[in-house]
């Protein structure tokens, strides 16, 4: 069939799908999970490049500039927290994280 | 508004304060002059009144408006009538006795003051209440003679027995007042106003009035009226059932026996009957209610009084009985004959009681009458005194107890309503139980061997089966030591005995044919038309001496003789009989020694009724239910409930990110489901 | 079918095996490189979309920066491989929301977006500079929101390094903030002291006798 919309779309779906069901099963990694968070927002940059393409709308590109800016600084940040977790627990496994346990 | 009548309520007052709030400054001498000072003022001012009523001049009018309700303005007043002013003259003639005689009787006793001043507030509640106009001020007096009444049967307060005692007295008046008060509530709902005045003059037009009775009966609304005001009455005036407090209060000082508990408190009830004469006229169920309770009372508590072995037990039975006697009178519409008796009964009961103060100190505190014996060797005057007051109580002709007693006797003759053949009956059957029990009693003190050598059994105690070693003041010896004697008492002891005797031989020769014949008591006292039992005794009244002389055919003199001669043989001449008669006629002699065991009933039934209830609410009700359900429940459901909601705080980074992707998931179902 | 959407269908594929041996790749390495192929071929899919600026930069920041930056920190955590598994027993609940999340986004897809073939896409001009295209929407219409990503990329760097820092306990420093908030009045006192009257007191003598090693500065 010819390429539509509906394909690139149908692809940004599945790869949020996929990065959902990573944070299911990485518990154990938190590495993992932020990498699974990447995923997601590249997901989400398909879609509005796709969408830009189908409108002729330069704004979603504009967009996908600012999400990316927006994810270089977070994974930074998270990151760093991680490493500084690390320091503290030797261990990145997020079940260990419990001390907010009620 | 006469000077005298407020001296007459006031000036008791005046002494109870300052002897009570100061006694301390004032010291004993002072304590004691004031309230006597005080009393013998009432005293004076009584006599005014009396005369002052005699010519005719008689007052119901407010002294002081106390409480303006809606509909209801409640007066502090006073209403000054023949009535009242007989009642006023007893009282405080009565009391002026008994303080004089508690000077030598409380010599020694660390609550001197106390003790003066409870008497005199004592006479200011009783004068409140005779001298009241309406219903709240009787009200008034009435409980506060109750609570004086509590104060001093508990007056030795670190005695149990005595504790036992006015807490006793005060529950059973408790029973009386509410009866009571449901009276009053009935008369206010009905008439409605508190004032004698306006009520006495509603009486007749409400005589066909019906009262609905839950719901289920229709009563006649004077009926239920009039037997509400004499429960009241039957808590006060000691009538079965409510007549058990009185023996117990034989635990306070002799003195207060004379007063409250043989002339003027328990008096109080019959007082009011009379009072509302123009109710109970209109209703003969209450009247035959009032007779058979009152028969039932005169005769039945007089054989209690012969077994008794506490002197002061004997004379309380006795005033139980004399009571039911006056009872019977108001219920045979002679309510000037019942106060007549009142009367008459106060000045030689007041005496017997004193001389059995008398006899008590003579005994240093022994009141056990088996320890007695002869002592009419040693304290002469006690025994002339407790002689004449005892001739009197039985009735010898020519004594004031004769002329009140035979009218007694003759009234429920004459009298036609239902129970009045059982009243009379017991009225008759009575004079010889009151002649046996009273000569029993003198013989066993003032004749025979004198006993006190003898270790008997240690009778001081003011009960037979109340064992108190536990701190009376004057413990120190009770009871004659070996080579003791007893001996007379003092002056101030032995004068008012003697001023009761005159009063006990000559007052009722004098006031009987002004009193009951003589249209004294005049609006005071409302005798209906069907009730002839007062018109058919004037007709037969020829004078107190045809009376007196005119007794030698009559029952009653038969009886109280035979009463006597049995006593005598008994106690005097072969004194072993008795304890055979008593292991012959063994579960009747039981059932009189444990007071019909009324007592247990009261102890078992509502007592530990009472408690069981209590129990029950307590650890049902309070522990169980509002405790452990309602305030533990609460908590413990609560913390149940934290508990579940805590399992969602796991801590975990991943279950809140699972959460909220799962949120998100049903979040988006919900939104495309409807556009599917 | 066209040599445009044959080429999508290769990327896409290589794209989503990526994405899936990302997360389920034993070695965080591994998983770390799995996702420099997701994103190299999510770059080329956008090509296809025409975004070739877009792309590049994907490559450049995505994987020459963020994609190294986890390999550094994998690297650098001693990461206990054991530890770092995965619970199997959740999987089938996660395959299951998965798979539930997916079947909706295609269902709006699928409802809304049927059709619109890449044919249909509006016509680009034969000299159309995607750079410059971006360029000059960047700096006109949305330079507010540039500027402040400039301000965010800031505040990253900062708390980034503001987190891992750790200082040298050894080290001795002045430190400016301290030396500009002193006070004269914290270093020097000045105290009165009488004269002692000595008979041959040479004139001139200074008044001020007690003094602190520091001049007031």
């Amino acid at each position: 069939m010819t390429l539509s919309l509906a394909h690139f779309l149908a692809l940004g779906a599945i790869l949020f799908a996929l990065s959902v069901v990573g944070i299911f099963l990485n518990r154990r990694n938190v590495i993992v999970m932020l990498m699974s968070i990447e995923l997601m927002l590249l997901a989400v940059n398909i879609n509005f490049i796709a969408f830009s393409h189908f409108l002729g709308d330069a704004a979603g590109q504009v967009f996908v500039f600012f999400i990316m800016t927006v994810a270089a600084a977070e994974s930074a940040i998270g990151l760093a927290i991680l490493v500084v977790l690390f320091r503290k627990l030797d261990t990145v496994d997020a079940q260990e994280l419990d001390s907010l346990k009620g | 508004m006469k000077t005298a009548y407020l001296l007459a309520a006031f000036a008791p007052l005046v002494g109870a304060i300052v002897a009570g709030l100061f006694g301390r400054q004032v010291g004993r001498a002072g304590a004691h002059w004031v309230t006597i000072v005080g009393v013998a003022i009432s005293f004076a001012a009584s006599l005014w009144t009396l005369f002052d009523v005699l010519e005719g001049n008689t007052f119901d009018g407010p002294l002081y408006a106390w409480a303006a309700l809606d509909s209801l303005t409640i007066q502090v007043g006073f209403l000054i009538d023949p009535l009242t002013a007989v009642m006023m003259c007893v009282v405080t003639s009565v009391s002026l006795m008994v303080h004089i005689y508690t000077i030598g009787y409380m010599a020694d006793d660390p609550g001197y003051q106390r003790f003066f001043s409870y008497i005199s507030l004592f006479t200011f509640s009783m004068m409140m209440l005779v001298m009241a106009n309406n219903f709240m001020q009787l009200f008034f007096g009435w409980e506060a003679v109750g609570l004086v009444s509590y104060l001093l049967i508990g007056f030795w307060y670190t005695r149990e027995s005595a504790i036992y005692a006015n807490l006793k007295a005060f529950m059973v008046n408790r029973v009386g007042d509410f009866g009571f008060v449901l009276g009053i509530g009935l008369v206010l709902a009905y008439f409605g106003s508190l004032d004698y005045a306006q009520v006495f003059a509603e009486a007749p037009n409400l005589a066909d009035e019906q009262v609905n009775l839950w719901g289920v009966t229709q009563w006649s609304l004077m009926t239920v009226t009039c037997i509400c005001l004499f429960i009241g009455a039957m808590g006060k005036s000691a009538q079965f059932p409510l007549h058990v407090w009185l023996p117990d209060s034989m635990e306070g000082p002799t003195p207060i026996s004379a007063l409250i508990h043989a002339a003027t408190m328990v008096t109080a009830g019959i007082f009011l009957v009379s009072r509302m004469s123009p109710l109970f006229e209109l209703s003969d169920t209450a009247l035959s209610f009032v007779m058979v309770i009152g028969a039932i009372t005169a005769l039945f508590m007089g054989f209690l009084g012969i077994v008794q072995n506490d002197i002061k037990r004997v004379v309380a039975y006795s005033t139980l009985s004399q009571l039911g006697y006056m009872t019977v009178a108001l219920a045979a519409s002679a309510y000037s004959v019942a106060i007549f008796h009142l009367m008459t009964h106060a000045f030689f009961k007041a005496l017997l009681f004193l001389g059995a103060g008398s006899v008590i100190i003579g005994m240093h505190h022994d009141q056990d009458m088996r320890n007695m014996g002869g002592l009419r060797k040693y304290m002469p005057v006690t025994w002339i005194t407790f002689l004449i007051g005892s001739l009197a109580l039985i009735g010898t002709p020519f004594f004031s107890g004769f002329y009140s007693k035979d009218m007694i006797i003759e009234a429920v003759r004459y009298s036609d309503i239902p129970g009045a053949g059982f009243g009379y009956f017991a009225v008759l059957a009575g004079v010889f139980v009151t002649a046996l029990y009273t000569f029993r009693m003198y013989f066993m003190v003032f004749h025979g061997e004198s006993r006190w050598g003898r270790a008997h059994g240690h009778g001081h105690a003011a009960g037979d089966d109340a064992h108190d070693d536990a701190g009376h003041p004057d413990d120190h010896h009770h009871g004659l030591g070996p080579g003791d004697k007893p001996h007379e008492s003092p002056r101030v002891v032995t004068v008012p005995l003697v001023l009761l005797a005159i009063a006990s031989v000559v007052s009722g020769a004098i006031w009987i044919e002004p009193m009951l014949f003589g249209g004294f008591f005049g609006d005071s006292i409302h005798v209906g038309e069907n009730h002839g039992a007062m018109a058919t005794l004037s007709e037969h009244w020829h004078g107190w001496l045809a009376l007196g002389t005119h007794a030698l055919q009559t029952w009653p003199f038969w009886l109280a003789l035979a009463g006597v001669v049995v006593a005598w043989f008994l106690y005097l001449v072969k004194p072993g009989v008795p304890a055979a008669i008593a292991s012959a006629f063994g579960p009747i002699y039981r059932l009189l020694d444990n007071k019909y065991y009324l007592d247990r009933f009261n102890e078992i039934v509502f007592a530990g009724g009472a408690r069981l209830i209590g129990r029950g609410l307590w650890r049902g009700g309070d522990q169980t239910f509002i405790d452990g359900l309602i305030v533990n429940g609460s908590a413990r459901l609560t913390a149940w409930f934290s508990g579940v909601l805590r399992l969602a705080q796991t801590g975990h980074l991943n279950t809140y990110a699972i959460t909220m992707i799962i949120g998100v998931a049903l979040l988006m179902l919900f939104v495309i489901l409807p556009l599917l | 079918m066209s040599a445009l959407t044959a080429l999508f269908y290769v990327f896409a594929a290589m794209t989503v095996f990526g994405a899936l041996r990302v997360i389920t790749a034993r070695n965080p390495v591994h998983s770390a490189l799995y996702l420099v192929l997701t994103f190299a071929s999510a770059a080329a899919i956008w090509m296809i979309l025409k975004a070739e600026f877009l792309a590049i930069v994907l490559v450049l920041v995505y994987v020459g920066a963020v994609m190294v930056l986890f390999l550094f920190v994998v690297m650098m955590l001693d990461i206990n491989m054991d530890s770092g598994g995965r619970g199997f027993w959740r999987s089938s609940v996660a395959i299951f929301v998965g798979i539930a999340i997916a079947l909706e986004l295609a269902a709006v897809l699928f409802l809304y977006f049927k059709g619109a073939s890449i044919a249909d896409a509006p016509p680009l001009p034969a000299d159309y500079n995607n750079t410059k295209a971006l360029g000059a929407l960047l700096y006109t219409e949305y330079v507010y929101p540039f500027e402040i990503a400039a301000v965010v990329l800031l505040v990253a760097i900062v708390s980034a390094i503001a987190l891992t820092l750790r200082r040298r306990k050894d080290v001795r420093y002045n430190d400016p903030s301290k030396a500009v908030r002193t006070r004269a009045a914290d270093r020097l006192r000045m105290v009165t002291v009488p004269p002692v009257s000595r008979s041959t007191a040479p004139p001139g003598a200074p008044e001020a006798d007690a003094t602190d090693g520091e001049p007031a500065k």
